[in-house]
């Protein structure tokens, strides 16, 4: 072969590898997305829970996403000791206030935000950690009544879920 | 084209059989492989027990293997079935206690063989030039036991199978970002769920297979260089060398057979000693339960996550501490390969030891006070040994003159 042919070949070598790559990396998109969710599993993405039986300082853990929501009536002092505090001594600063929609209700995913274990402190038995909301047993993290990280590995406060109050006495998450 | 130069060409075809035998190896050239590479295959004659135990790990794989062939005969991989199907197997399979029992401690006896082979080549050398590649192939199918134990372990869909998975598969969504998106593209769910499991069982199957694949190319790059031996240097003559087979088949087969009989007491007299009792409750969601232990064999490097207070850095520095340990062909600095003949690498390498079951012990227990404090020095020692030590005491020690393979065998004698 002529030396003067040689870039023509290289274009074609080139041209030919990117279309290659580019369509295998195509054919990569629906067997990656196969791997998500299914349809069957986001039509079960909504929740809805009658409050009424909670008394004042009651806690109800009910199922969203497979996922434990921990709803929480809370009393007044707990609602104090959530808003009693400057934000500098909060790891993941937050004001209760932008968690909640009513003060009373609490409504947290009751999911470690370290590596996912389920924090006590749902029952009237359970040990609820330095800051009186719930402790992780799984690496020790602290939450306070507003759900908020205290002391311990979790990074992030308990997250919130998206809910409405369709009533007074009833919500609905998702 | 002369005749001459088609000579190469069919070289494959001149088996140094005749009959049945010589009419397969001319097509199928295995027979004269297998012979070259397993019987008259030239070894150290130097080599002590510890050269057995690639041969006793290698016997641990094919005992997976085929339990699990058995195993799935009868197990269902779905949230709901998961749990009975074991306990059926359990109960209600013929010698179906049996052969779970035999699975499940294989797993353990196979690590135990597999961190002994580790603990050889890094005290005797055998990761130094030219064996580098033999050593990386045999830490990526390390890594690859620990990922399909940790599948496995899953299955049964018991509480610490669910909590452990919760656990593990959550180090992802430590990953800046796009973390919780890619947690939820391998559970194929929000949670670990009837998906997860289904899915783990595949991959359980799949890298299985992928490690035996990995043993054949350990073995191809291993019979490259020849075995190291104590001494770490190499054979001078054929005197230096006895052949495969008999010498090492006998050798290996008898320090098996031993290695076996210490799984035969462990299976039948305690089969749940090294397993945890809360994996006989059926998964459930709502409620971790007080202790979450991973299995003995990943303790060392959950001492390591739990180690480091902030979540992203305890992740990154349980995955480096193994993709580290890969690079110490490259961070030795030392000429000389064995122990032996090495007086401060001698004591880093014994220590480095001592230290990963220290790692091992607080591993399993509660992350508190002096167990974080002890987890943390350990963590800092397993870095220290690769980084600076490795590289540092290549430049400070006077190694002594290694001896031959011969002059060894004398000296061990007198």
């Amino acid at each position: 072969m002529s030396d003067s042919k040689k870039p023509r070949r290289d274009f074609i070598k080139l041209s030919a590898m990117t279309l290659g790559g580019v369509g295998a990396a195509s054919l990569l998109i629906p067997f990656i997305s196969s791997m998500n969710p299914g349809k069957d599993t986001l039509a079960l993405a909504s929740t809805e829970i009658d409050l009424s039986p909670l008394e004042e300082g009651q806690s109800l853990t009910v199922i969203w996403r497979g996922k434990p929501v921990f709803i929480k009536h809370r009393t007044k002092s707990e609602i104090d000791s959530a808003r009693n505090i400057s934000l500098e001594e909060l790891p993941d600063a937050e004001e209760d206030s932008a968690r909640v929609q009513k003060d009373n209700w609490l409504v947290v995913l009751g999911v470690c935000t370290h590596l996912g274990c389920v924090p006590l402190g749902q029952k009237a038995s359970d040990t609820k950690g330095d800051y009186g909301g719930w402790f992780c047993p799984c690496h020790g993290s602290h939450y306070d009544t507003s759900g908020r990280i205290r002391k311990g590995p979790a990074p992030t406060n308990l997250p919130v879920p998206p809910y409405v109050f369709l009533t007074d006495n009833r919500i609905k998450i998702g | 084209m002369s005749s001459n130069e088609l000579q190469g060409y069919k070289k494959t075809l001149n088996s140094p059989y005749t009959g049945i035998k010589g009419w397969i190896d001319s097509r199928l050239p295995l027979i004269r492989m297998m012979e070259a590479e397993y019987l008259k295959f030239p070894v150290p004659k130097s080599l002590n027990y510890f050269w057995s135990f690639g041969g006793i790990a290698m016997f641990c794989l094919i005992g997976l293997i085929l339990t699990g062939i058995f195993l799935g005969f009868h197990y269902k991989p779905s949230a709901d079935d998961a749990f009975d199907s074991v306990e059926r197997i359990m109960r209600d399979v013929s010698f179906g206690w049996l052969i779970r029992y035999l699975h499940a401690n294989l797993v353990s006896f196979f690590f135990i063989a597999t961190f002994i082979h580790i603990f050889r080549a890094l005290y005797f050398g055998s990761y130094k030039a030219p064996r580098e590649l033999v050593y990386i192939f045999g830490l990526t199918m390390f890594m690859l036991m620990m990922a399909t134990a940790f599948l496995g372990y899953t299955l049964p869909w018991g509480q610490m199978s669910y909590w452990g998975a919760t656990v593990i598969t959550n180090l992802f969504s430590a990953i800046p970002v796009v973390g919780d998106a890619i947690l939820t593209l391998l559970l194929g769910d929000f949670t670990v769920g009837d998906s997860a499991v289904n899915r783990f069982y595949v991959l359980h199957w799949l890298l299985a297979f992928a490690i035996v694949g990995l043993v054949v190319f350990h073995v191809i790059t291993l019979h490259m260089t020849g075995s190291n031996n104590p001494t770490g240097t190499e054979p001078q003559s054929w005197d230096e060398t006895v052949s495969f087979h008999p010498y090492v088949t006998i050798k290996d087969l008898n320090a098996t057979i031993f290695f076996f009989i210490i799984l035969a007491f462990i299976l039948f007299y305690y089969p749940n000693i090294l397993g945890h009792s809360d994996n006989y409750i059926k998964a459930n969601p709502m409620v971790t339960p007080a202790h979450i232990v991973p299995e003995w064999y990943f303790l060392p490097f959950y001492a390591i996550l739990r180690a480091i207070p902030d979540k992203l850095g305890g992740v990154i520095a349980m995955f480096s501490s193994i993709l580290a340990l890969g690079l110490l062909p490259w961070l030795d600095t030392s000429k000389v390969r064995s122990c032996l003949f090495r007086p401060i690498w001698r004591y880093c390498v014994l220590l480095f030891a001592v230290n990963f079951l220290i790692l091992m012990y607080v591993g399993g227990k509660p992350a508190e006070g002096l167990y974080v404090l002890i987890s943390r020095i350990g963590t800092a020692y397993w870095f220290l040994f690769i980084f600076v030590l490795a590289p540092l005491v290549g430049f400070l020690e006077t190694p002594r003159q290694p001896l031959t393979i011969t002059n060894y065998l004398q000296s061990k004698k007198a």
